[in-house]
């Protein structure tokens, strides 16, 4: 145990020094590691790349002998596949056969048709050739490859393919290789067709496979210039006799000699076919794959708290994988060749070798204090992690080890590279991915200091580097009325699929790169497989170009030029175009078998008249099987079910055979009498005076086309151009302030456009404004003077200014009172009532309000309110003149509905006549909470008054003063108000409504059982406000929190209660107790969810219906400041600047944010994903489903202190908040769009 | 700092909107079980189609001519029957580790799960794909190879006797329906078969529930 422990200790330290190293110096790490990394990978150049093309070997024909199974020591080297006998050898016998001289006589069929008709002669020679020597008698029926059936799927080719017998195919199965149905076919080339599939094809086709050569080789058409016909009859053999294929040879070479070939014979190439994945190999393949991807998407996915996630996601699958290819590099160069095949194994040696360590490593890393250096934090992971690292790597080298002892090679060579892997992947760890978590650590390090550094400091970060998402930064100051994407949204910025797909699109220009490929391609399928098109002029080219040329240079042979003037030196000009017929010409096959005639010999030794056309032979007919398709083999074995896959085939030297036929000799093969109406040779029409102007043709088409092409690309640039406006996504950079660089991206590197959304100020107020009340379409904001302002919530445009009358009439004798006052108001921070009393306010009370000459388009209201209020009383002076012409009638009739319909309320009259001198007892008071519905303002006072105004007119409806207490908070719901009172006391008002007679007849009727949620007064109505209950000792304390909605009124105290009234009877229905402090904040809403918030920091469900708790949780440090429900989750603020949101269900913390200190303690939610919160002269707008932020919106330039202290969201999805002396309406459409 | 108690979850007021289908669904207990199940059963049914393609691979050519019906090509009753196996054992895991009230704790991740999975495909594809010596060799190896998964994944003495019994149940029942005749080997060596059953059986038991027990975990995470 103390050797364990001691060991212990020694890999800790050592892994510490390491990771001091690693995080001291890394980059010379790092070019360390990828240099050896290369250099082990560095044997991997000699392997073979993977792929499925067959491989070759060549051997010399001379003493072969079929390789034995258990290669014995040779010192030849020899591939690993050459093992044991072929699946077959290869003998092709390449004839080509021409007409010549072409008569005038011959139709273009007698091109093709007499030396087709040919093969049925070789054919014949071929299978009754008969070899004896002295082990016996041998016949191609002995030796040759038997197959039996075609495969099942394969019954159309019963026809055309041999079946039980000697696999030997030529162009003669067509005819069932008999001469008969040949003679009688009236349309060879259709015959030929006729097996020809549909459409694209890449493996071998039935004609090349009788053929032997590729289609356009064969020379069988109408078109063919050269009128030269190549084809071969391929035989496939089982085994090998030397003695038999040397008299084949030599017997089809005296027949049929070809004066001037010298094709090689001393080589056979033997083509070794890889395994070929088929489907029922494909699928394990990919679920290997599959799972694969599946591992490592869930390994790094718990790579976190890094930098980039991605990056080191990156770095850890690098690892990995170069520490296979280092492994396999490694084994390669101590002389293990890879058996396995890798693609199969490769994920196996991934899962083996496995990311864990590297995630450990990581989570070690970001796991140790984040105050230590660099250095000592990646020091520390290190070491806290060595001991688990060394026993799990201990333990798998051990299993793999046992593996190792199965003696199983396959398990083995997988054993052996899986240590190998495992021990580079180690060292990579320890070197590579160690320094590049390093990197990204201390790269983290720098942005945390940047973005702690300016908010002590105050100063704007230098440059706002990328954040974590859930620390909302400091912002950096722009100008007023600017939305900033914030920076670290870079990967978090959840921008809805589509727009993520638009942005794609736009950014790759995917869909104009596709239409424009698609529309050249298309263009030029047309082109090329139009019937008089570029396909019929190509290939008559091709032939010609093949035939004209020089393919047959590199053997160092020119070909004699057919119909041309000849041009070697040796050949005799007068006897180039005299007709002989081949056979006399036939020189001796002695001669003719010599094998090692120099390059230049058959020149200079013309045996006998050369033919007329004389075959042209070059070194691409030596191995002619090396134009066909790599498939064309396999296909052809396939047939028959033998497989070629990782077996070989032997290809031997092929025999060449040139037929001559003499014009005289054509017509005697047996003409179709059909063959006469073939279509008119067209070949005249290349005929050499014509064949400048058919390459002018081509010219021109080629000209053509590229003129259309290129205007087609010209078209679709100026329609990109016209749709697409130049400068998209870059709307950022007009600002001058961002960099490109700094602009924030999404996955895919693109920016989307900065959507800029005014905030719009509402300016007016003299003072901070306290209160806010919002109805939807009106909003009613109230000032620390007492001021009473409406807006129009859609525009913002200022409606009504209803002042504070005590102020205007009373002058300066109620100021000390007044801020006294306001210095009770719980909802007023200290600092701003002092301040203002400092000496701001007693100048802008009696001056009319500094107007800011920003919003000269308003109505200047001044000289309605304020100017000559001090001079003239008259009794509808005290109500603000709006500004409209009609104030004044107004104000008579509400005058008069006063008197008339309130009698109890002393104050309307009191107020109305007897304002000249205002006494003590007309002190109002400061309001201290306001409400807004329809269009009726409920504003309760410090005095203990409840006014109700008329919000369009501003006008005092009416005014209830029975309580002397001062109102803390109201709630105004349908037809009721509801006041709670300092001294805890809860009052139950009815607004009455109550017609005037005359005007009745004009209305609906409005009855008031259907009176909707938010009725509009009318002002013609009079509007009586009575105290229906009051409940004098609802809570011990003040009551701090009043909501009411559902029918609910929910009061919360400083007594540490919760109290839930009924709305309709004021009937107390619950005490909810659970806090063990002041209630500071409460949630209800019209599906009777219940929160509350106390100054324990702690937060509780209630079940509304039954008044029992739901759930309880301690959220906060100190008070909970505001709380909002949402269908799923419940998100409160507190004064610890922290937001948690909880899921609202189980009560579970799901996260929290991290606000700056001093942060506004406002919170609203727009939708159920998207949250509000009120910052520094700012709001900010949350995803609250992943807890990222999305935008911040400044509200003006001079923010300092300013902080959000209250937030409404209108049903407009409009926010409303408060800033300063301001208000400022922002609406967020966009927004809305994208997270709805 | 977040000390959430877990609210009273059945009683919740009456009015509040009820948490979305998909939450009530997977929260709800029987319905939780059944998508377990389904969701089991389906990686069964994969799997036994997948891996039996790993074995009858071995006598593919290379142009099968119905490549696609061969991957049905034993039984129809085959991957269903796997499929409900896998989903038994998947469920029974789980449970057994509640009963014993020692709940796993061994690796509990996704990725370890992926990882198992992908060790045991890849022991089907070496009793598919290497050529041993002989049976004893290859019983012997993939012994080892699944003792190996069980040790590497697994840990767990109730897994392991778990894994245990159900091979050896699984294999009697094979051995009983080819005495019956339902039920046929493709390849004529008999005793070749039989040796590597138990094996691949052990190595399957261990990774569905180690699924399983990953499913389960989800589930816990999720009502909690």
């Amino acid at each position: 145990m103390t050797l364990r422990e001691r060991l212990r200790q020694k890999i800790s330290a050592a892994f510490y020094h390491h990771g001091l190293l690693c995080a001291s110096y890394p980059v010379p790490i790092i070019l360390f590691t990828s240099a050896s990394i290369l250099t082990c990978c560095y044997p991997l150049l000699r392997l073979p790349l993977p792929g499925t093309g067959p491989v070759e070997f060549t051997t010399a024909v001379r003493g072969y002998a079929s390789p034995s199974h258990n290669p014995l020591g040779d010192p030849v080297e020899r591939p690993d596949w050459y093992r044991g006998p072929p699946v077959a050898y290869i003998q092709q016998v390449l004839v080509k056969a021409a007409v010549s001289p072409w008569g005038s006589n011959l139709l273009p069929v007698d091109a093709f048709r007499p030396p087709l008709g040919q093969v049925f002669t070789l054919l014949e020679e071929i299978r009754n050739h008969v070899h004896s020597d002295s082990s016996g008698v041998q016949s191609l029926e002995h030796l040759c490859l038997q197959v039996t059936d075609l495969l099942p799927g394969l019954r159309r080719m019963q026809t055309v393919l041999p079946e039980h017998g000697c696999l030997l195919v030529s162009p003669g199965n067509y005819w069932q290789n008999q001469q008969e149905l040949f003679d009688s076919d009236p349309d060879l080339l259709k015959t030929v067709q006729k097996h020809e599939p549909k459409g694209l094809h890449t493996s071998a086709t039935l004609r090349d496979l009788l053929f032997g050569v590729p289609g356009k080789h064969t020379g069988v058409s109408h078109y063919s210039k050269k009128r030269v016909v190549t084809y071969t009859i391929t035989i496939a053999l089982s085994t090998y006799d030397a003695g038999f294929l040397g008299s084949l040879r030599a017997r089809l070479k005296q027949l049929h000699p070809s004066a001037n070939c010298s094709l090689g014979e001393e080589h056979m190439v033997h083509v070794h076919f890889k395994e070929e994945i088929g489907i029922a190999e494909l699928i394990p393949l990919v679920t290997t794959y599959i799972i694969l991807f599946a591992y490592i998407y869930f390994s790094t996915r718990k790579i976190d708290m890094v930098k980039s996630k991605w990056g080191l996601a990156l770095a850890a699958v690098v690892t990995v994988l170069s520490s296979l290819l280092m492994s396999v590099g490694l084994c390669t160069l101590f002389g293990l060749t890879p058996t396995l095949n890798g693609g199969e194994i490769f994920p196996y040696l991934v899962v083996v070798i496995g990311l864990e360590n590297v995630l450990v490593l990581t989570k070690s890393v970001v796991s140790t204090p984040v105050d230590l250096e660099v250095k000592l934090r990646i020091a520390q992971g290190l070491s806290n992690e060595s001991w688990s690292i060394m026993k799990n790597m201990a333990t798998e080298l051990c299993i793999i080890l046992i593996g190792y002892f199965t003696l199983v090679p396959a398990i083995q060579e997988f054993c052996l590279f899986a240590v190998v892997g495992l021990v580079s992947d180690f060292f990579l760890q320890m070197f590579f991915f160690t320094t590049v978590l390093s990197i990204d650590i201390r790269r983290m390090e720098l942005a945390d200091l940047n973005r702690r550094l300016p908010a002590e400091a105050g100063l704007p970060p230098p440059k706002p580097g990328p954040l974590r998402p859930r620390e909302a930064p400091p912002p950096p100051r722009p100008s007023p009325h600017t939305i900033t994407l914030q920076t670290p949204a870079f990967r978090n910025l959840r921008l809805p699929k589509r727009l993520r797909v638009v942005y794609f699109l736009a950014r790759t220009r995917l869909a104009q790169r596709i239409i424009m490929v698609g529309t050249v391609i298309w263009i030029g399928i047309l082109v090329y497989t139009d019937p008089a098109g570029l396909r019929t002029y190509l290939a008559a080219q091709v032939s010609e170009q093949s035939h004209l040329g020089d393919p047959g240079g590199g053997g160092g042979q020119p070909p004699h030029l057919g119909g041309m003037a000849p041009v070697f030196p040796g050949g005799d000009p007068a006897k180039a175009l005299s007709v002989l017929p081949a056979r006399e010409a036939t020189p001796l096959p002695e001669n003719q078998s010599q094998r090692h005639l120099a390059p230049g010999r058959v020149q200079e030794q013309p045996r006998g008249p050369p033919a007329a056309t004389q075959v042209p032979w070059g070194a691409e007919d030596e191995e002619g099987w090396r134009r066909l398709s790599f498939r064309h083999w396999p296909s052809l074995f396939s047939y028959y079910n033998i497989t070629l896959a990782k077996r070989y085939i032997s290809i031997l030297p092929v025999i060449p055979v040139t037929l001559h036929l003499g014009p005289q000799e054509a017509p005697e093969t047996p003409r179709h009498p059909q063959d006469a109406r073939l279509p008119p040779d067209p070949i005249p029409k290349f005929s050499s005076p014509d064949l400048q102007a058919a390459d002018l043709t081509l010219y021109k088409v080629a000209a053509l086309g590229l003129a259309a092409g290129v205007l087609l690309v010209l078209l679709l640039f100026c329609l990109y151009r016209v749709l697409c406006p130049r400068n998209y996504g870059q709307n950022g950079v007009s600002h001058g302030r961002r960099r490109r660089g700094d602009l924030p991206c999404d996955d895919y590197g693109y920016s989307p456009p900065v959507s800029e959304i005014s905030p719009l100020l509402l300016r007016g107020h003299s003072m901070d404004i306290e209160c806010l009340a919002s109805d939807g379409m009106l909003l009613a904001s109230c000032c620390l003077a007492g001021q009473i302002r409406v807006w129009d919530a859609q525009t913002g445009d200022c409606l009504t200014v209803i002042p504070n009358h005590n102020w205007d009439g009373a002058g300066g004798a109620c100021d000390p009172e007044s801020l006294g006052c306001e210095g009770r108001d719980p909802c007023v921070g200290g600092d701003s009532a002092s301040e203002d009393e400092g000496g701001g306010f007693p100048f802008r009370r009696h001056a009319p309000p500094l107007r800011p000459p920003l919003f000269t388009d308003q109505p200047d209201l001044t000289p309605l309110i304020d100017t000559n209020f001090d001079s003239r009383l008259p009794p509808s002076s005290v109500h603000a003149a709006p500004p409209r012409g009609a104030a004044f009638d107004y104000g008579g009739l509400v005058e008069r509905a006063y008197t008339e319909h309130e009698p109890p309320s002393p104050a309307a009259p009191d107020r109305g006549f007897a304002c000249g001198p205002p006494p003590a007892a007309e002190w109002e008071g400061s309001v201290w909470a306001m409400e807004l519905r329809g269009n009726l303002i409920a504003a309760g006072r410090s005095s203990g008054k409840l006014q109700l105004w008329d919000a369009v007119e501003g006008s005092l409806r009416c005014s209830n003063e029975e309580g002397a207490s001062g109102i803390t908070a109201l709630a105004f719901l349908n037809n009721r108000i509801v006041a709670a009172r300092l001294d805890g006391s809860l009052d139950f008002f009815t607004v009455e409504l109550n017609k005037p007679p005359g005007l009745l007849q004009y209305r609906g009727a409005p009855g008031r059982g259907s009176m909707p949620p938010s009725p509009c007064y009318s002002s013609d109505d009079l509007i009586s406000c009575q105290l229906t209950r009051s409940v004098l000792c609802a809570h011990q304390k003040p009551i701090t929190v009043l909501r009411a909605a559902a029918g609910r009124v929910v009061t919360g105290s400083q007594d540490h209660t919760v109290r839930v009234y009924r709305l309709d009877d004021s009937c107390c229905l619950f005490t909810l107790q659970g806090h063990s402090g002041a209630i500071t904040a409460i949630y209800i809403d019209e599906t009777m969810v219940l929160a509350s918030g106390g100054q324990d920091g702690a937060i509780c469900l209630w079940d509304v219906l039954t008044g029992s708790r739901v759930s309880h949780v301690y959220g906060h440090r100190g008070d909970v400041t505001s709380l909002v429900c949402t269908n799923t989750c419940v998100i409160s603020s507190g004064l610890d600047d922290l937001i948690c949101i909880w899921d609202r269900s189980t009560g579970i913390k799901l996260y929290s944010i991290q606000q700056e200190v001093g942060c506004g303690d406002s919170l609203g939610v727009i939708s159920d994903s998207l949250l509000v919160t009120g910052g520094q002269g700012c709001v900010s707008f949350w995803d609250l489903n992943f807890g990222d932020l999305l935008q911040t919106v400044y509200l003006g330039q001079t923010s300092d202190g300013q902080g959000v202290r209250q937030l409404l969201v209108l049903d407009n999805a409009a926010i409303v908040c408060d800033f300063g002396s301001e208000l400022s309406l922002v609406y967020v459409p966009s927004v809305l769009e994208k997270l709805d | 700092m977040a000390d959430s108690t877990p609210g009273g979850y059945g009683s919740e007021p009456g009015p509040r909107p009820a948490p979305g289908p998909y939450i009530s669904a997977v929260t709800n207990r029987t319905t939780n079980l059944v998508i377990r199940g389904a969701m089991l059963f389906s990686v069964g049914v994969f799997l036994a189609l997948v891996l039996n393609l790993l074995q009858v691979q071995r006598n593919v050519t290379l142009f099968p001519p119905d490549v696609i019906s061969s991957i049905f090509s034993s039984a129809w009753w085959v991957p269903p029957c796997c499929g409900t196996a896998s989903a038994l054992i998947g469920l029974l895991y789980p449970c057994i580790d509640s009963r014993l009230g020692e709940p796993h704790r061994f690796k509990r991740e996704w990725s370890s799960v992926m990882r198992c999975v992908a060790v045991f495909v890849g022991i089907n594809h070496a009793s598919a794909k290497v050529d041993f010596a002989n049976n004893v060799q290859l019983s012997l190896t993939l012994a080892a190879l699944s003792v190996g998964l069980w040790w590497s994944f697994d840990r767990s003495r109730s897994g392991f006797s778990l894994g245990v019994v159900i091979a050896l149940l699984a294999t009697l029942a094979t051995q009983l329906l080819v005495y019956n005749g339902v039920f046929q080997y493709t390849s004529p060596d008999f005793l070749y078969i039989r040796s590597w059953l138990p094996c691949i059986f052990f190595a399957g038991v261990i990774t569905m529930g180690n699924i399983g027990r990953q499913l389960a975990l989800l589930t816990v995470m999720l009502i909690s």
